[in-house]
């Protein structure tokens, strides 16, 4: 159980999906992350929580190669993956979303999803000359596709341009458009910001869902109650650094938390903004 | 007014080479512009490669005619890789900025002095084009006419091989388009970071776009230049460049037709206000010639101003082209 590793910084996990040592990038004289050693469990939902400026989401593009790494090294499933391209890391199993949504707006929803399909034998330029090589292949993506639209309530929208969605339907096309990849790792930067109340519930039941067929999620939250809700796990940054792990109600209770996170007003009630 | 005149005229162009060699042209920078969006400021030079790929290998090399269109595609391949290896990396703009330098680059070279043997200079190239006409089933110095149509048979063997390989390359790039391919470039366009983190490599598809819109571009050249009979390193202008810009915009981005469209629209009111203005009654012209100073001289000047100005029109009352959506349109000030 997730529940009884020692709630220290750092502490190592039974079945890491992964391994990050002394993991650091800087921007100019500002160091962005500087991460001893941590490890995300596999088959937990881990969330990352910290202050503005923390260096959450720089952390984030440095595991997923959208940011290269000054020093240190990143293992995914006990395989070292520094260099490593971003879209080449979609296909090792560990894939992303981004915080400011990335709808493809002028692309229909279906058309959406049907790109997040590895492997497509039509994506080389030669094959696709010829429908009949890669139609076949196209029939069963799509038929996955439609699943999960159905799966994320957006088949209503199958047909749009994904430029027409709300923020919040842009978050689950997101979340959807990342299960083609099949995924073994998600990574989910701040899947809740800017989705309203009521559509929130709907896609923390889908969080948790993901879990439950055995993926790993990651998660960016400024939102404490979200995170107290679904995750299994919590690490704390601060200035680059991780200040804390442990389970949410550790977390709760940590007097390092508090002070760097919680600023003195941490005995009001918790709520969107802290 | 000779309206008659001035039709056949108008006709003869809608399907005349000029339409080809642009529609060929703006088909290639659709792909990198309307399908992945490249912002491709030079694709003159792709034309200009094709056509000294093929006249350098005839004028210099003494290759015959049908290797020397192999080497275009040659060209239009190095000069791709060229243009793309160090610029897809970085922001779209970058590509733009080196798309631009290049073309001139190119234009000013091959016609230096120093240049003269291998690219004949300033003077050109000519006489490399005779394999090509030898096949011609129409007697080369004779009119045809058939309905509001008339041209030389020279250009009628011209046309018939040039909207075949136009009507061909646009079924190809229809096909290509409505291939995971094509929907891969358009992620590409749309959100290259959300295309990587879908595990698809934006910088080799970028790559593929620019080589194959490039080796179109070529096509154009070498259909321009055989259908001219000469090789002019001035007639590869920044102009140029724009022109197919504006035909491409005219008929909308990203459509497969919309280039054949646009260049039809394009030359077709080239011609017509050209020869309505040659046209006009003596006194009209004496009153224009006094007021806004229109001799024969600068009428070429005026239609460009008379287009510009549709062109105008058309950005603000149709910004998406002919064939344009305009809901798609919209999308992007959400």
């Amino acid at each position: 159980m997730i529940a009884d590793y020692s709630p220290t910084p750092g502490v190592s996990k039974k079945n890491p999906a992964l391994v990050i040592k002394g993991v650091s990038k800087s921007f100019g004289g500002l160091k962005a992350v500087d991460v001893q050693h941590l490890e995300i469990e596999s088959g937990v939902i881990t969330a990352l929580i910290g202050p503005n400026g923390a260096g959450k989401t720089t952390f984030f593009n440095l595991l997923t190669a959208f940011d290269s790494i000054d020093s240190g090294s990143i293992e995914l499933f006990g395989k070292d993956i520094v260099g490593v391209a971003s879209h080449n890391l979609a296909k090792r199993g560990m894939v992303r979303t981004f915080q400011l949504t990335k709808a493809l707006s002028k692309m229909s929803v279906i058309d959406n999803l049907k790109l997040g399909a590895l492997h497509q034998s039509g994506e080389n330029f030669f094959k696709s000359l010829f429908a009949p090589i890669w139609s076949s292949q196209e029939r069963e993506i799509e038929s996955r596709a439609d699943e999960l639209l159905d799966r994320f309530n957006l088949s209503h929208m199958r047909d749009e341009f994904a430029g027409t969605m709300s923020g919040g339907q842009r978050k689950l096309l997101e979340m959807a458009r990342a299960l083609m990849t099949d995924p073994q790792i998600l990574m989910l930067d701040e899947p809740m910001a800017g989705v309203n109340p009521a559509l929130t519930q709907s896609l923390l039941g889908h969080v948790k869902s993901l879990r439950d067929e055995g993926r790993t999620v990651i998660f960016v939250e400024h939102n404490m109650d979200v995170v107290r809700d679904i995750s299994d796990w919590v690490v704390v940054m601060a200035e680059g650094a991780i200040i804390a792990e442990g389970t949410p109600d550790h977390i709760r209770s940590n007097q390092v938390v508090i002070n760097a996170y919680l600023g003195v007003h941490h005995d009001r009630e918790l709520s969107q903004d802290v | 007014m000779d309206w008659g005149f001035i039709f056949e005229r108008t006709f003869s162009t809608m399907i005349g080479p000029e339409v080809v060699i642009y529609a060929l042209a703006a088909l290639g920078l659709n792909i990198h512009f309307g399908y992945t969006g490249l912002l491709n400021f030079g694709h003159v030079a792709f034309m200009a490669s094709g056509a000294y790929g093929l006249g350098v290998s005839v004028y210099y090399f003494h290759w015959n005619f049908w290797i020397g269109l192999g080497m275009a595609m040659v060209y239009s391949v190095v000069l791709a890789l060229i243009l793309g290896i160090p610029t897809l990396r970085l922001r779209a703009d970058y590509l733009g900025l080196v798309t631009i330098a290049a073309s001139e680059t190119i234009r000013i070279t091959v016609r230096s002095r120093v240049m003269k043997p291998i690219t004949g200079g300033a003077e050109g190239i000519s006489e490399f084009s005779k394999p090509f006409y030898d096949l011609s089933p129409f007697e080369l110095g004779k009119f045809y006419n058939f309905g509001p149509f008339r041209y030389l048979g020279r250009d009628l063997w011209v046309l018939v091989v040039g909207w075949t390989i136009l009507i061909l390359l646009t079924l190809m790039v229809q096909q290509v388009m409505r291939a995971p391919w094509g929907r891969a470039l358009r992620a590409i366009r749309e959100d290259e970071d959300a295309a990587r983190s879908l595990g698809k490599n934006a910088y080799s598809f970028k790559i593929q776009s620019l080589l194959f819109g490039g080796a179109i571009g070529a096509v154009a050249g070498v259909v321009q230049v055989v259908q001219k009979g000469s090789i002019q390193a001035d007639g590869f202008n920044p102009t140029i460049t724009f022109t197919i810009w504006m035909i491409l915009i005219i008929g909308g981005p990203a459509r497969p037709w919309s280039p054949i469209a646009g260049s039809m629209i394009y030359w077709s009111l080239i011609i017509f206000v050209e020869n309505v203005l040659r046209q006009l009654s003596p006194q009209t012209r004496e009153t224009l010639e006094n007021t806004i100073k229109l001799s024969d001289i600068n009428i070429g000047q005026m239609r460009y101003i008379i287009v510009g100005l549709g062109l105008l029109l058309l950005a603000r009352y149709r910004p998406q082209g002919i064939f344009g959506s305009r809901e798609e349109m919209a999308l992007d000030d959400r």
